[in-house]
């Protein structure tokens, strides 16, 4: 095949030039959806080092997402066509990847990142190249860029309320708080956040107690023994910032220092579904998180991704098969993908600037209940809630929220002179006090 | 035992007498769950108080239900019926649930979900249900067969210190017969009564409390010893007492230090031991130690499988089973390892250094593909599990503490096979002159596998102890094998008492500034003690004479 004629030449670039034009002038609704050119949309989550574990799952309910967009016609009748990529658990690389789904893949929005310093790393490669990225896990604020909408939590949709609900009288009115993180941004942000609203509602700053462990921190004695002293007199809880895997020997040492959920229930802002497959949970029972969504809520529409999830897990033979199971993030990403078809069918485009306006105040009913896009800020009003875990890995859910809770990226207790607009300004502007 | 027949017999002589006294009648009851189901948040409160204030079993039941919103309205032909929701089951589109009547538990048959209406309990009225239920869950705990749940029932009830629960532990404390069942009632009695009005009583109770060494006290007591409105006496018992509790809770602190010092020495002593074997014997830096330790993990990790499938009866023995053949797993991947391939690149430490460096990868990606990235979960048999309390506040766990007592073991064992056997002898005489041990009739390379397989088959064991305190995942290698290097190189190459004084050590070491600086800081603060260390005496704590001396 090394002939390549000036005949055969001419007929593929005529049709291929014929394609162009058509697909330039968008052609009327005669051709159907599968003559169309695909939307191609970016996967961006590490499919191998240490955050594969957290973030395959988010890869696997994308694609899943796509697959049902897909098999109802598309949008705007054409079909999507996912990029995955892997950045491998290395924040450069991610800024790396990120540039080549935005430049070379011409991508039209991309989907991805867990940690906040991978977020951090290709934030700027979005807001260079007038990207849209969906971020879908929950995390620290204290970022407000036009060219992000996150689906997870801000402080005040998961920490505050966690808090709060343990100082509430149904929660156990505790009083003393034991703030417990891994060595990074999150967890130092997280308990900044957590401090200056426990001293805020008038906790004593000597009943708050801080301490960080590094990443795969095994030995946790000498901190269960300080959290024993510390709840000594009753009414003292633990608000959990640690990561990974990091949990199994903390909660295992907590269990068998002879520390029950009555003496110090640990409120854990890190621990979800996936995170419990690999756990043996008899350690964790009666213990609390705080999340927007559990696998366990009663609703019809979570039925149905439950269970089109475990088939979508089976029929493309991921390991754990039907035996997996669905969490906060997941849902966040599955709603993300969601949200941006509506904002697609409503702008009639996939341009970034268009689809921005669209997403602003944008509704869906996703499996954890009827989400909202906010209208200005790029993040989503969520209900909150609190669930205590169960022997079998799930979580019951012992609280939850009033409607809707707003999202506030700039934290009222630690930036109250700061707010997110990008309607009524651009972006960050300082709030009056 | 006769007497706790007669109590048995009066109680159940008293049951349906007090039951009658709040019970409600079938109108009454009607009547609240009528206003139960109606949106007056008012009505609703009242008729959760008027349940829960018969204190009776079934209706607590009710409750519970309700709270966990399994209460629903049906309304048949103009009837409204409260009722409990049961079993659930799909036909064909509809979600079908079958129907109790509340209190008896009576079926009314079943009814499509959708019909039903939720009686919802908003957070209001589950603030009001609690307490009636966190009293019967109490009380029944307190009557648990497990002594594990008494004491947590009890630590509770201290905790809350309501004067209306002192009868309840006062019964109980009478009939308790656990030691620590005992001490966390009478704990919780003299809390209660510490928050009474009489000063005799609250006298008594600050006395016991100190005796008692409670530090769940303490912060009440240090506040009446400071509170110059509390009567003379019982300000000068609290002083007492609080001192007393302050000097108990300096001892058990010391006493926790010590022990945690065991055992992360003791579990540094068993990673570290097997390389130290094979670095100090064979001069061979196995970078796949920690691989090898995770292989003993995940052989943990199948035999544990295993016995959940084929004996589940014997579950938790599967542990004592683990122990053997994570070795003998691990010995056999060295020995095979060993003869492969090491043994072709003696004397030349770097190029062995590259090639078990290249053997950690390929296992650890072997297990990836095995057994899934993901970690797999190991469940502690029963008796590892919890911790023996030896003082008040003070309970050591029963894996650390196993792990103490293998790990003396191996190290024993260690001894007796390199100075009590012939095996021994030919091993030492082999790293002395191998030349002249060949000369004399020993088979260096046989030697030379047994000695790397002891080395890895100890590894194997470490990974099959670590399971019970950490996460066995494909990577769980990379964790430990920088603490193991750290461990025998501060030790000095070569020498078994050098790596059992460098664990020591170094535990010791890092449990002790632990408390002050932190665990991040005290992992820094380690590795500037051992490189300062090393500056001084580059060999370590015990020079070595041998083999790679000589090199």
């Amino acid at each position: 095949m090394s002939t390549y004629s000036r005949r055969q030449f001419l007929k593929t670039t005529l049709v291929a030039a014929g394609a162009g034009v058509a697909a330039g002038h968008g052609l009327p609704s005669i051709v159907t959806a599968q003559s169309k050119e695909p939307i191609k949309i970016g996967v961006l989550h590490s499919l191998s080092g240490t955050m594969a574990i957290s973030e395959v799952s988010l890869r696997d309910v994308v694609l899943m997402a796509t697959e049902e967009i897909n098999a109802k016609g598309g949008v705007l009748g054409r079909r999507l066509q996912p990029v995955v990529v892997d950045p491998a658990s290395n924040w450069d690389l991610f800024a790396e990847k990120a540039k080549q789904l935005l430049l070379q893949d011409k991508v039209a929005v991309v989907f991805g990142c867990w940690t906040s310093v991978s977020r951090k790393s290709v934030l700027p490669v979005f807001e260079n190249n007038n990207g849209l990225l969906f971020y879908p896990v929950q995390y620290e604020g204290e970022e407000c860029s036009k060219n992000v909408f996150y689906t997870g939590a801000t402080p005040n949709q998961q920490l505050i309320p966690g808090a709060e609900y343990l100082m509430s009288k149904e929660g156990g009115g505790y009083k003393k708080f034991y703030l417990l993180g891994t060595d990074y941004v999150f967890p130092r942000t997280a308990n900044k956040i957590l401090r200056a609203f426990l001293l805020a509602k008038g906790v004593p700053a000597d009943s708050i107690a801080e301490e960080y462990t590094p990443f795969n921190h095994q030995d946790y004695q000498t901190i269960v023994g300080k959290i024993k002293r510390f709840s000594s007199g009753g009414s003292a809880a633990v608000l959990s910032t640690i990561n990974g895997d990091s949990n199994v020997p903390f909660y295992k040492e907590f269990a068998n220092q002879g520390m029950r959920a009555e003496n110090a229930p640990i409120m854990a802002f890190s621990v979800a579904e996936d995170e419990l497959r690999g756990m043996d949970t008899s350690s964790l029972v009666g213990h609390l998180a705080a999340w927007n969504y559990y696998q366990s809520v009663e609703s019809p529409q979570n039925a149905k991704f439950v269970n089109a999830f475990k088939a979508y897990a089976k029929k493309s033979n991921l390991p754990g098969g039907d035996k997996r199971v669905t969490d906060d993030p997941m849902e966040a990403a599955y709603f993300g993908v969601n949200i941006w078809r509506q904002a697609v069918e409503k702008a009639k485009t996939t341009d970034v600037d268009a689809v921005r306006k669209a997403v602003y105040g944008q509704e869906f009913l996703a499996p954890g209940g009827k989400i909202k896009m906010h209208e200005n800020n790029h993040h989503a009003y969520k209900p909150v809630l609190i669930g205590e875990i169960l022997k079998n890995g799930q979580f019951k859910v012992v609280s939850r929220t009033k409607g809707l809770v707003e999202p506030e990226p700039w934290s009222k207790y630690t930036s109250p002179d700061k707010g997110c607009d990008w309607v009524g300004h651009q972006g960050t502007y300082p709030k009056k006090v | 035992m006769r007497r706790l027949l007669c109590v048995l017999f009066i109680a159940w002589l008293a049951a349906p007498a007090a039951g009658q006294a709040a019970s409600l009648s079938p109108a009454e009851a009607e009547r609240t769950l009528q206003a139960l189901a109606s949106d007056d948040g008012d009505r609703r409160e009242a008729a959760v108080a008027a349940l829960g204030g018969t204190g009776d079993p079934k209706w607590l039941e009710f409750l519970a239900a309700f709270r966990d919103g399994n209460v629903y309205v049906r309304t048949k032909s103009g009837v409204t019926e409260v009722l409990v929701g049961g079993a659930r089951s799909t036909r064909g589109d509809h979600d079908v649930i079958e129907l109790k009547t509340p209190y008896d538990g009576a079926a009314r048959g079943d009814a499509p979900l959708s019909s039903l209406k939720e009686v919802a309990a908003d957070r209001r009225l589950r603030v009001a249900i609690k307490p009636f239920l966190d009293a019967d869950e109490t009380k029944l705990q307190l009557a648990d067969p497990d002594p594990a749940v008494r004491r947590g029932a009890a630590i509770k009830l201290g905790n809350r210190a309501d004067p209306r629960s002192a009868g309840v532990v006062e019964a109980a404390l009478a009939e308790e017969a656990d030691r620590w069942a005992r001490h966390a009632l009478a704990e919780a009695l003299a809390l209660i009564r510490l928050g009474g009005t009489e000063t005799p009583a609250r006298v008594d109770a600050a006395r016991t409390l100190g005796n008692l060494h409670s530090a769940t006290a303490l912060p009440a007591l240090r506040a009446l010893a400071r509170d110059t409105a509390t009567p003379p006496t019982l300000r000068a018992v609290a002083e007492r007492a609080t001192g007393q509790i302050e000097r108990w809770a300096m001892l058990t602190a010391t006493v926790e230090t010590l022990f945690q010092g065991a055992s992360l020495a003791s579990i540094l002593l068993l990673m570290a031991l097997g390389l130290a074997i094979v670095f100090g014997l064979m001069g061979v830096i196995n970078m796949a130690h920690g691989e090898l330790m995770a292989l003993g993990a995940y052989a943990t990790y199948v035999v544990q499988n295993v016995f959940r499938a084929s004996w589940p009866g014997a579950f938790d023995y599967y542990f004592l089973v683990a122990l053997p053949v994570s070795f003998l797993v691990a010995a056999a991947v060295g020995v095979v390892l060993e003869r492969g391939v090491i043994r072709r690149l003696y004397g030349r430490p770097l190029e062995t250094l590259l090639l078990t460096w290249g053997a950690s990868l390929i296992i650890q990606q072997a297990l990836r593909l095995w057994f899934g990235a993901a970690n797999v979960d190991v469940a502690s048999p029963r008796w590892l599990s919890g911790g023996v309390p030896v003082m008040a506040d003070l309970t050591l766990p029963y894996n650390r503490v196993f792990i103490i007592g293998l790990a003396t073991l191996a190290v024993a064992a260690m001894y007796w096979l390199l100075f009590r056997t012939a095996a021994g002898l030919r091993i030492r005489a082999v790293t002395q002159n191998r030349a002249m041990a060949g000369c004399l009739g020993v088979r260096a390379g046989w030697v030379d596998a047994a000695t790397f397989g002891v080395g890895a088959g100890l590894a194997g064991l470490a990974g099959c102890a670590l399971t019970q305190i950490g996460n066995v995942g494909p990577s769980l290698g990379q964790n430990y094998i920088v603490d193991s290097f750290m461990v025998v190189v501060t030790g000095g190459v070569g020498k078994i008492a050098g790596t059992i004084l460098a664990a020591a050590g170094l535990g010791g070491l890092n449990k002790g500034i632990e408390p002050a600086l932190g665990a991040v800081f005290a992992k820094v603060a380690i590795l500037v003690v051992v490189i300062l260390f090393l500056q001084r005496r580059p060999a370590g704590l015990f020079a070595v004479r041998g083999r790679n001396a000589e090199a």
